[in-house]
């Protein structure tokens, strides 16, 4: 099968990527989707929240997917689901599998990639302690309360203070659990703040920052967990345990970007996003590949993939169509306390507008963010706080962009 | 006092000056929702509440929130609530499961299509 783009994943961003490349004039367009509909984590965010930027209303999860499901019905866009992507190639050749269609081997003039991300596992902490049942990640957790009806537990404690891990922290409470206690290795959190408000302390859960899960109890299943404080540099402080009786632990400890498959069509990754490096059109280092959502940078707010994920449609749809060209490239790097500054290099010569974005490396208060060309400062944004748990977003506006003569830096300065 | 907005995931950190019971002025914010909540959640403090409620005839729960916030000493009341409801599929988004919850004159709407599966 040949088409002309071929869109990965069937979430938020794959949605956008193909409702822009059809509006864009591409009719050979499909969506291959693992699961059994479209939507991707949005279908298990019950919660409120989503769409305020783009929609100018605020949205729960399944709502806000469903209006570019409905979008994409409207454009006649093909989403094939229950498939598995098995390989995508350099020359852009895509192998899958499913029960309906057998294997299938489709030849793509453009591919966005929009996997998205899933949660960091058990075996990724270290943490010592018996092999019972009763732990899961948060969402794994989030699937089984919203999806699937089935209470994972009655006594929960959440190890990590991710967003997902919040606002399970709130679900379990509104489900009929008892959550006892929300532990934090680091000394702040990796949520959003509003989260920390309506999940954790609307419900009077203790927050421990500075504290990890030492020990793990239970023969078959989990009984209970011990946590202690951590010093300056993440170790247990011995004497300051606590035990907790528990009969489910989630695990809300990060996110990692589903990159195998582009590591096997030789797309770089980048060591600090564990995304793809891209430019500010989405492209990856390989000709015709775009990545866009979750799967480039892990993003906390969904109209952030949205946005993002339309201009790698757009930019696939160009490039389907022989219409695109990048010309020179400047780099845009991480300076101090800057952590995965996405795209990772702008071509200067287009004169677009780009939104650069990135993690703070650590809390700083009213501090600058400044984007720096050479000693020049081509733009700057300031904060009363910024912190690991909130994206920032800088604009470079059209007349900076276009008058870019080399690389850019970008840091947080001043500020404690 | 210092707030953090609840409105959008950007989480504004709003600075709120209170006197004898009384918002007199709201810093901080970065949209007027910012401005609203802090007017509100300084006097009487609201949320949205969402569920899920399982559904006769289908296979996943169905997803619900209420149609506007509702005061947030009632959250545990309005799950209670909830939890009484008995469904049948189909049921289309939009759609009110339940009208005037706890007498907030808020009804509980569907945010998600369920049909017969089971």
């Amino acid at each position: 099968m040949n088409v002309d783009v071929l869109v990965i994943g069937a979430g938020p961003a794959g949605l956008a990527a193909a409702i822009a490349a059809k509006e864009d004039g591409i009719h050979n367009l499909l969506v291959l989707e693992r699961e059994s509909a479209p939507g991707g984590i949005l279908k298990q965010c019950i919660h409120n929240g989503f769409g305020l930027h783009r929609f100018g209303e605020e949205l729960t999860g399944p709502e806000y997917a469903q209006k570019d499901i409905d979008r994409a019905e409207e454009l006649g866009i093909t989403i094939q689901c229950d498939t598995t992507v098995l390989s995508v190639s350099e020359d852009k050749v895509v192998t899958c599998v499913s029960r309906e269609h057998g294997f299938q081997e489709i030849h793509a003039k453009a591919i966005v990639l929009a996997m998205g991300c899933r949660e960091r596992p058990r075996g990724a902490l270290g943490t010592p302690g018996t092999r019972c049942a009763g732990i899961y990640s948060a969402g794994t957790a989030q699937k089984l309360v919203n999806l699937m009806g089935y209470m994972p537990g009655k006594r929960c404690v959440i190890l990590g203070s991710g967003d997902i891990g919040l606002i399970m922290a709130r679900r379990m409470t509104l489900q009929g659990a008892k959550v006892l206690a929300c532990v934090e290795l680091m000394p702040y959190s990796s949520g959003l703040n509003r989260n920390i408000v309506q999940c954790l302390e609307d419900y009077d859960i203790p927050l421990y920052l500075s504290h990890t899960v030492v020990d793990i109890h239970g023969k078959e299943k989990l009984t209970g967990v011990t946590v202690a404080q951590v010093d300056a540099n993440r170790k247990p402080v011995p004497g300051t345990e606590m035990e907790f009786d528990c009969d489910t632990l989630l695990l809300s400890v990060g996110l990692i970007p589903e990159n195998e498959l582009s590591v096997g069509a030789g797309v770089n990754l980048s060591a600090v996003t564990s995304g793809a490096e891209v430019d500010d059109t989405l492209q990856t280092n390989v000709p015709g590949i775009f990545a866009c959502g979750n799967v480039l940078h892990v993003h906390d707010l969904v109209d952030h993939v949205s946005n993002e994920s339309f201009k790698a449609g757009l930019s696939a749809a160009q490039f389907a169509k022989g219409e695109f060209a990048v010309g020179e490239t400047v780099a845009v790097l991480d300076g101090q306390g800057v952590r995965g500054v996405v795209p990772q290099r702008i071509c200067a010569g287009a004169g677009r507008a780009v939104e650069l974005m990135f993690r703070p490396a650590g809390v700083y208060r009213n501090a600058v963010c400044v984007v720096k060309c050479g000693d020049n400062i081509v733009a700057r944004k300031k904060a009363p706080i910024f912190t690991p748990g909130e994206m920032v977003v800088v604009k470079l506006p059209e007349d900076v962009v276009a008058g870019l003569s080399g690389d850019l830096t970008v840091s947080v300065e001043g500020g404690q | 006092m210092e707030i953090i907005c609840i409105n959008c995931p950007v989480g504004c950190r709003l600075k709120v000056k209170v006197e004898g019971g009384e918002v007199k002025e709201v810093a901080g914010n970065a949209c007027k929702r910012g401005d609203t909540y802090a007017r509100q959640e300084c006097v009487a403090p609201m949320r949205m509440v969402t569920a899920v409620i399982p559904v006769e005839g289908s296979r996943t729960p169905l997803s619900v929130k209420t149609a506007a916030p509702i005061p947030k000493h009632l959250l545990l009341d309005c799950m209670e609530a909830l939890a009484g409801i008995k469904l049948k599929a189909p049921i289309s988004a939009k759609s009110v499961i339940l009208r005037d919850v706890l007498g907030t004159g808020v009804d509980i709407i569907a945010t998600k299509s369920v049909k017969i599966d089971l």
